[in-house]
């Protein structure tokens, strides 16, 4: 692939885009539609500079929450698959509150955790319960799926359980890991924006989705597309994130970051 | 040249059986002894027990009945190189070849002057920094062979090693392989399906019936000269072929009949 057909593919996507804008902004100028009803893009572009000190604050409180599930579901969805993984029984006993967790809505399960945790915390434990089962499953999943003749190699020279787990188990792991880790990521935000709907309903909360919850109530449309805005881009940079940390750690040994030839 | 075999065997396999849990009965009744520096070839049809009789002398599996019985009481230090080269592809060469010596807890630095005559002595002494990704069929079984030599084992198991390889690759590692047990003096158990390999690299062959495996023929390979590229076209070589392929063909008929 030439240099030129590289850029003009990467171009590609940006273009249509800015077309769809421009598309959006005329439809909006010319049919003369109120801000109320759909708000021009360079509209909602102003309102981001014009609120920005009130939407960086609840953006920065959201990420907080995010960051904060991320890291607490990848460091108790790997322990408790190490874990599992050591002692079949305790996966055969702890995995179906894991799924029961993970297939009740957490919309459904917010104002419950409301009711008797703070709200701050109530939306830090919804961002977590989503984030958490994507990183339990795949990794589990990880490392239970271990070459068996490097198994018997690690027998035959008489590696112990945790040389097997260090060496072979959490390795081969890494890409199911890493792949659950980018839908957690996600999820994370979703799990964040949902709890923090729930709580703005209850009536206290900084993050984004309760600027859209108040913008709404106020009618200001141009404020609620601008969080929008901003919960997308989020949710683009953590995927983006957690993209290159994958990439990073697998592209010296994982055909997924193989280049193909021709 | 071969090491001439020594008195006293190796290890000794007496009335070994092996089944499997879906009712497949691998081994019934296997007599095998392997003599001290001898390049033994296990050769039979796919699925008649041979890959088993390793896995059971490796210790990885359990026989159902019989005894394995090793010189001295102890099982010695062995040596596995499977039919893929089976390689950490986290690790670097170096990182796989150290693997062995990592687990009796040698650190990086203590390891490194066997890990490099390790991989010296299977040719790469240049690719230790590379990943096995980045390597060759042929290259990845040498690292496999460099891994299973770096705690010198007294006993080199190798189950089909070079059958996915292409033929000039075969051919080659045959040679170096010859030249390593040369240099090394290992007893190597060997299995194969490949009549010419086996005549080519073997100081003895035995045929393995179909399966439950057990011995039917003993073929005994002292060519006068050495095992070089005139060797492959000897009539000594040829003979000793025949002589394979006849028991080979003995025990397929067999299997057909029953």
């Amino acid at each position: 692939m030439t240099t030129a057909s590289r850029i003009g593919e990467r171009a590609l996507p940006f273009g249509v885009f800015l077309l769809c804008l421009a598309g959006w902004e005329a439809l909006v100028r010319i049919a003369a539609l109120p801000p109320y009803i759909l708000p021009a893009p360079s509209l909602i572009g102003l309102t981001l500079v014009a609120d920005w000190a009130t939407l960086s604050t609840s953006l920065w409180a959201t990420l907080r929450i995010t960051g904060l599930a991320l890291a607490l579901a990848v460091a108790g969805g790997v322990a408790l698959a190490i874990l599992f993984a050591q002692w079949r029984w305790l996966e055969r006993s702890f995995f179906p509150f894991a799924v029961v967790l993970q297939v009740t809505p957490i919309i459904a399960i917010a104002p419950l955790l409301l009711v008797y945790l703070e709200p701050s915390t109530a939306v830090l434990v919804c961002a977590f319960l989503v984030a958490f089962f994507p990183i339990l499953s795949n990794t589990a999943l990880g490392l239970a799926s271990v070459d068996h003749n490097l198994r018997d190699l690690f027998d035959l020279y008489g590696a112990s359980r945790w040389q097997q787990m260090r060496l072979l188990r959490l390795p081969s792991a890494m890409p199911y890991f890493l792949g659950g880790l980018r839908i957690a990521g996600g999820l994370a935000l979703i799990g964040a924006i949902a709890a923090e709907i729930a709580a703005g309903a209850a009536g206290r909360g900084a993050g984004l989705a309760y600027r859209i919850v108040e913008a709404g109530y106020r009618l200001n449309i141009p404020r609620m597309f601008a969080a929008l805005v901003l919960i997308s881009v989020a949710g683009i940079a953590i995927y983006l994130a957690l993209e290159a940390v994958s990439r990073v750690a697998l592209r010296r040994w994982h055909d997924s970051q193989r280049q193909r030839q021709g | 040249m071969i090491s001439q075999p020594g008195p006293s065997p190796l290890l000794t396999l007496r009335g070994v059986d092996k089944s499997f849990p879906n009712g497949v009965t691998a081994l019934a009744g296997l007599d095998l002894e392997v003599r001290e520096g001898e390049f033994l070839s296990l050769l039979g049809p796919s699925g008649c027990g041979k890959s088993t009789a390793l896995r059971l002398i490796a210790g990885l599996a359990a026989p159902d009945a019989g005894q394995i019985d090793w010189r001295g009481g102890e099982r010695p230090e062995i040596g596995f190189v499977f039919q893929d080269a089976t390689l950490m592809p986290w690790a670097s060469v170096f990182e796989n070849v150290w693997l062995p010596l990592r687990l009796r807890g040698q650190s990086r630095d203590e390891a490194a002057p066997r890990i490099l005559d390790a991989l010296g002595r299977v040719g790469l002494g240049d690719f230790a920094k590379a990943f096995p990704r980045e390597l060759s069929g042929g290259m990845k079984m040498r690292v496999s062979i460099a891994r299973a030599l770096v705690l010198r084992p007294a006993l080199l198991l190798m189950d089909e090693p070079f059958a996915a390889l292409d033929e000039i690759t075969r051919l080659r590692l045959n040679r170096d392989l010859l030249a390593l047990q040369a240099d090394l003096g290992a007893t190597i158990l060997f299995v194969t399906h490949s009549v010419y390999e086996s005549v080519y690299l073997s100081s003895r062959i035995v045929v393995f019936s179909q399966r439950p495996g057990r011995i039917v023929e003993d073929i005994a390979v002292a060519p006068p000269g050495p095992r070089d590229e005139e060797f492959r076209v000897s009539a000594f070589y040829v003979e000793r072929c025949r002589a394979a392929s006849h028991a080979l063909e003995a025990v397929m008929s067999e299997g057909v009949a029953s």
